[in-house]
């Protein structure tokens, strides 16, 4: 598995199968998919900065050398043995890597008997897939000669991810907050700060993620000789997108070459929680050129679309530019942004990256939203049947799993069983931080408890 | 850079016959509403101002400080919605000849559609625009639209800005350079800095005819010393806190007191 990560080159030919899948595997797929992408462009490795329509650097003139840097900076670095064989080793040896693939048994008795995996994203360091963009941006920021690196933050996962990454590498490292969800994440907050970093609380505008991006970029323009802005989904401007994507492609590779082995034959469909989008883009990639595989990536919902209260871009935004991407966007009829809204921290973003959007244009993936509600249904679901507490961003994609287990259980062919089909999902991060949120939304603290008085207010631990 | 009937090329250059650099003031509309933003507008043109640049207010100005900031935020708080914009432009193109830019980012244009805006923005009698996240990179539509409706188009070159941008970016210009002082956001600084001299002289070889400088200019002084290498210099954060603090009286008593700054000689 040492050279999973190694990129594996354009796939102009679906007969050309990853070089790390045995050859009965192989065969496997080409027997299972008999239409192969022989006839299609290869989606993978797309390198921006255009994705169809979507992408681009819709960003201030001042910024653009530090992009041009970024990006040489990156391809080089992806062409030099020296810097993959720092990722695979670090990814090895710091992150966890390669993450499990768990098969849910008693879970998937609830999707209508299809079999479901799981890639275990939430058992790497720092508990999630953030881990695999922090590591790669710190060495590139290090590569550039940078001492410092900012970035954004929602709940606090890539705040701490990015945290971590700079006590390991030695780098400064900024953390942007809304000073709203410091306030509620006092307990992450303090994380960041153990290993070193400066939190700043936010006071601008909406006082949201979106609005910690905005100082996240101020301060870049002004201190872009020594910064890097460590952009923790795979969005903004080129190269971030296709940068993004590729420190999590590990994911899908992964997925991919494990489904192989432990089925014998490529998933039906792969399933994702998509805010920005950077843990779907990483598990999408590995499968791009299957098209025999379904991609559906769930959106956060909130109280329900038609509540106006949700965070699903894609589903109802139009596209629109917004931190250096032309993408779906949440947005009023005279192009301002509009505030989302999610349980769920780390979906509670307007905008999404926008290789999303092309794959939703094309119709390669699919994009659908889901409820708090449903969420969090499937939350319970699967720590009572699985034991594994998951983040409630992950959780929508659990719900989307369900819905798409069952249609799959529905529209079976003759002679085919549920048990036949067989569904990914990302399981792109752990709960831990989530509990205080999903204690109180089930109403599990004694009335005068501390943490209930913290849960109230949103604390995601 | 094409000058054809540019009408902040012309007034950068009436200033110049006169042997001074211009001044331009910056406003955002709707701050406090629009009928004040129009007041101070043509307050500004009667006190020594070439040419006004009036901000649309934005839900994410990247490249706005605090002070800007807030005033935009204030404005949408009020209600301001973007096509007022246009009623702003006719108010002050009606009252005087000193021709006015609009400063927007670039979302509110394109969900109105580019063709639409601009052609709106000419019918209210606007010079054109200067965009502060559009490069010309992905300029492709505004280039074509701002021909057809002979707009000015102002793009920004900065510090970091590399040689063969300089070039294709003074290219794709009209009107003028707009030379970004500092890495920064817009807000008022003690002093301008080296690095805006190099921005001018370095846009003015790449061919540049005129080349305005902006971000942290607040004094007469600061005027006076960019208005010995640049074509004009663009005040924006201390006549946005003038405005707050002092109404528009205070907006006309600092352009009066800035305006003695632009002289190319000061005896």
């Amino acid at each position: 598995m040492t050279d999973i990560h190694q990129p594996a080159g354009p796939r102009v030919s679906g007969a050309a199968p990853h070089a790390e899948i045995d050859s009965d595997a192989a065969e496997a797929f080409l027997s299972h998919d008999a239409h192969s992408a022989s006839d299609h462009e290869s989606l993978r490795h797309a390198p921006g900065p255009y994705f169809g329509a979507y992408g681009g650097r819709w960003m201030p003139e001042s910024l653009i050398a530090a992009l041009d840097e970024l990006q040489e900076t990156f391809e080089a670095a992806k062409k030099d043995p020296e810097f993959t064989a720092q990722i695979t080793e670090l990814n090895s040896t710091y992150a966890g890597r390669p993450s499990l693939l768990t098969e849910a048994k008693s879970f998937a008795a609830h999707a209508g008997g299809v079999r479901v995996f799981l890639k275990r994203e939430d058992l790497n360091h720092t508990g999630s897939h953030k881990i695999n963009n922090v590591l790669g941006q710190a060495l590139l920021a290090k590569r550039m000669g940078k001492t410092r690196v900012i970035a954004e933050t929602g709940a606090g996962q890539h705040g701490v991810a990015s945290a971590t990454a700079a006590a390991l590498l030695g780098l400064e490292c900024v953390v942007y907050m809304g000073a709203e969800d410091t306030r509620r994440q006092a307990l992450n907050v303090a994380r960041m700060q153990l290993l070193g970093a400066e939190v700043i609380p936010v006071t601008n505008g909406s006082q949201t993620l979106k609005d910690a991006i905005n100082d996240a970029l101020r301060d870049w323009v002004a201190n872009v000789d020594s910064t890097h802005y460590l952009l923790g989904t795979a969005a903004g401007a080129h190269p971030f997108p296709a940068m993004v994507r590729y420190f999590h492609e590990v994911i899908g590779e992964e997925a991919r070459a494990q489904i192989l082995e432990q089925t014998g034959k490529l998933p039906d469909a792969v399933c994702a929680c998509v805010g920005g989008g950077s843990n779907a883009i990483g598990i999408f990639h590995g499968f791009l050129d299957d098209p025999s595989v379904r991609l559906y990536g769930f959106e956060a919902g909130g109280d329900g679309v038609e509540s106006g209260r949700h965070a699903a871009t894609i589903t109802l935004g139009r596209p629109g530019v917004l931190h250096g991407a032309r993408s779906y966007l949440m947005q009023d009829e005279y192009g301002q942004t509009m505030e989302s809204h999610s349980i769920s921290a780390g979906l509670d973003y307007p905008g999404v990256g926008p290789e999303h959007a092309y794959l939703a244009d094309i119709g390669r993936a699919s994009y659908e939203p889901v409820t708090d509600r449903e969420a969090m249904d499937a939350f319970q679901l699967l720590c009572r049947t699985e034991g594994i507490i998951p983040a409630i961003e992950t959780a929508h994609a659990l719900a989307g799993a369900l819905k798409v287990g069952q249609r799959l259980a529905a529209d079976l062919a003759p002679g085919e069983q549920a048990g036949d089909k067989v569904i990914i999902v990302n399981l792109s991060g752990r709960g831990d931080k989530d509990v205080a949120t999903a204690a109180e939304y089930f109403d599990l603290l004694p009335d005068d408890s501390a943490e209930q008085e913290i849960a109230q207010e949103g604390e995601q631990l | 850079m094409k000058t054809l009937s540019s009408k902040a090329a012309a007034a950068v250059e009436k200033a110049r016959s006169e042997g001074r650099a211009a001044l331009i003031g910056y406003l955002p509309a709707g701050f406090p509403d629009v009928p004040t933003t129009i007041e101070a507008a043509l307050a500004m043109a009667a006190n020594g101002v070439d040419l006004i640049e009036i901000g649309i207010p934005y839900s994410d100005p990247v490249m706005d400080g605090r002070v800007i900031q807030d005033a935009t935020v204030q404005a949408l708080a009020a209600g301001f919605t973007v096509p007022q914009i246009f009623d702003v432009v006719r108010g002050i193109t009606s009252a005087t000849d000193v021709p006015v830019l609009v400063m927007t980012y670039w979302n509110p244009v394109m969900r109105m559609g580019v063709r639409e805006f601009a052609s709106r923005l000419a019918e209210a009698g606007g010079a054109g625009l200067i965009t502060p996240d559009l490069i010309p990179d992905e300029a492709a539509e505004w280039m074509a639209v701002s021909d057809e409706f002979g707009l000015d188009r102002v793009y920004l070159v900065a510090p970091s800005t590399s040689p063969a941008r300089m070039r294709s970016t003074v290219e794709a210009s009209r009107g003028f350079v707009y030379g970004v002082s500092v890495m920064g956001i817009t807000g008022a600084r003690t002093s301008v800095g080296a690095a805006a001299r190099a921005v001018v002289d370095d846009a003015h070889a790449a061919g540049a005819e005129r080349v305005c400088v902006g971000l942290g200019v607040s004094s007469a002084a600061q005027v006076a010393e960019i208005a010995g290498y640049a074509d004009g210099v663009i005040v924006g954060t201390a006549l946005v806190a003038a405005l707050r603090d002092g109404g528009v009286p205070a907006v006309a008593a600092l352009c009066k007191d800035l305006s003695t700054g632009t002289g190319k000689n000061p005896s």
